[in-house]
């Protein structure tokens, strides 16, 4: 399981990210950011609000480019969005006037795969989420749980070698949310994308992630890496888990503080 | 059931009671000054029977139809055009500002000027009365559109034109469609008075030519046959609304 091994992904250096603000003063979001992410590895991004965790995730997924530093997937620099990495979003992005079965053929004809093929291939990713039985229902008959499952399906379809992931579960009853996790686990053991997972929440972070990334706010940088080495399925209540999470409560807090005390300085 | 029945019940009271007043009040005043409702129910029935009316309610509708047609034609590409074209929509917005507060009416001696007495103005007025309601309709409609939607478009690679197609027009669609129902209403009130201006047919026509014969009754009549015909287009647009709505998963 160690990453040592594997093939390098997605690999960061030296990334940075400023806006020019109203004023024309400078506010760097991102500084200094180095990592690397393994093919078929699953990474957490959590920290605070204003850690830059979202910039860091549209950068990756090509929305945005960085103001400096580089950014590669797969030995090729990151220039514009790619069917190959595909960005989950919180709220969705269903295309409300499209039923279940036509939001997930959406992606495959962006493709241009033939018709029957295409329905083959959205019928099965739409198994593999469990909504075999809604393919007719249209988004605004689903639940929330069941609206991400669609969007996680639109995106299995078109077989990603990425899934960028932007705080999907946020949105969900925490019921739902825990439900959902363990259906994406069980999604990523069986297709073995990469994943880059970013949530606000440690406990998911520490449950999903082979290895969560701790960010910092002011300006948004990366303040730790950990390795959860735990094996899954993992127990919520496992003692290992439990150290683990004080762990990273303690350096989240730390984290945390710093970001009260910054803006408290710089009012 | 009872919910239904008041929901016939209040209406027709109301209508009823109007029509009392009205008749009434029509007692006071000769037929030619204030013709009573049944005065005015005997007029459409003759006005019916000569064939006139059918006649100019026939010219009206295509009239209508056509000049709304035409606007929403030409108003909806040109709407997604600029809701989607930032820099665009800057250059044309100050022109567009200037030229929708001008009441339609105002175009009536250019129109007549350019294009003569007959078909050709009541048309051009139509075709005004609708166009900038679509127009802006549609414009804030695009604008209005998620970027998640488009978000979407782009990661999975859509083209341009399925971007379009696929996506920023089903989903400007709802908001589009506010605007065609406005410009209903507003179409319809500027149809009667184009008509009344520059065509020598139509229901328009038929109130201003009962006027030159001092038949009161007729005009009231033409009124009350506009006004109908209004509330049957308004009430037609609505029910297509709500199915596109359900379509659409905007309503339920």
């Amino acid at each position: 399981m160690s990453s040592g091994k594997r093939l390098v992904k997605i690999s960061l250096a030296g990334v940075e990210k400023w806006f020019r603000s109203g004023r024309g003063q400078e506010q760097i979001v991102l500084s200094q950011l180095d990592l690397e992410i393994c093919a078929g590895e699953f990474v957490c991004l959590v920290g605070p609000s204003g850690c830059g965790k979202t910039t860091l995730i549209n950068l990756l997924a090509g929305f945005e480019r960085p103001s400096a530093g580089i950014l590669e997937i797969d030995g090729r620099p990151i220039t514009a969005p790619d069917p190959d990495h595909i960005m989950i979003f919180q709220d969705y992005g269903l295309y409300p006037w499209k039923t279940v079965l036509s939001n997930v053929l959406f992606g495959l004809q962006a493709r241009r795969i033939p018709a029957a093929e295409a329905r083959e291939r959205a019928l099965a990713a739409l198994e593999l989420v469990g909504l075999t039985s809604s393919i007719q229902r249209r988004p605004f008959e689903l639940s929330g749980g069941m609206k991400q499952r669609v969007a996680i399906a639109r995106a299995l379809a078109v077989e990603p070698s990425v899934l960028f992931m932007d705080e999907p579960f946020a949105a969900l009853d925490a019921f739902t949310r825990l439900h959902l996790q363990d259906e994406l686990l069980r999604i990523w053991s069986e297709k073995r994308p990469t994943v880059v997972f970013v949530t606000h929440d440690l406990d998911e972070a520490i449950y999903l992630g082979e290895r969560v990334v701790l960010m910092a706010p002011n300006p948004g940088r990366i303040q730790r890496v950990i390795d959860i080495d735990l094996a899954y399925p993992r127990e919520r209540t496992s003692d290992d888990f439990v150290v683990l999470r004080r762990k990273l409560f303690e350096e989240f807090h730390l984290v945390h503080q710093q970001a009260v005390n910054a803006t408290e300085y710089s009012i | 059931m009872r919910e239904n029945l008041t929901k016939i019940a209040l209406p027709a009271g109301t209508l009823l009671a109007f029509a009392v007043l009205w008749q009434f009040a029509a007692r006071r005043y000769p037929p030619e000054q204030f013709p009573a409702p049944s005065d005015v129910v005997r007029a459409i029935a003759e006005l019916a029977a000569n064939g006139t009316l059918w006649n100019n309610i026939g010219i009206s509708l295509a009239r209508f139809t056509g000049a709304y047609t035409l606007a929403v034609i030409v108003a909806i590409p040109l709407g997604l055009f600029l809701g989607r074209f930032v820099r665009c929509h800057q250059a044309v917005d100050p022109l567009v500002q200037v030229l929708r507060p001008i009441s339609p009416i105002a175009w009536f001696p250019l129109a007549v000027l350019w294009f003569g007495i007959g078909n050709a103005p009541a048309v051009f007025i139509i075709f005004l009365a609708a166009f900038y309601p679509v127009l802006l309709a549609t414009i804030s409609a695009v604008r209005a559109i998620p970027p998640v939607y488009l978000k979407v478009a782009t990661n999975f690679g859509a083209k341009p034109v399925m971007t379009f197609l696929r996506v920023i027009v089903p989903a400007a669609f709802p908001g589009i469609m506010v605007g065609l129902h406005i410009a209903v209403g507003t179409a319809w009130i500027h149809l009667v008075a184009g008509e009344m201006l520059g065509a020598q047919s139509g229901l328009g026509f038929m109130i201003v030519d009962a006027r030159n014969f001092l038949r009161t009754d007729w005009i009231m009549a033409g009124m009350l046959v506009v006004g109908i015909l209004g509330l049957a287009i308004y009430r037609g647009m609505r029910a297509i609304e709500h199915v596109i709505g359900r379509r659409w998963g905007v309503s339920q």
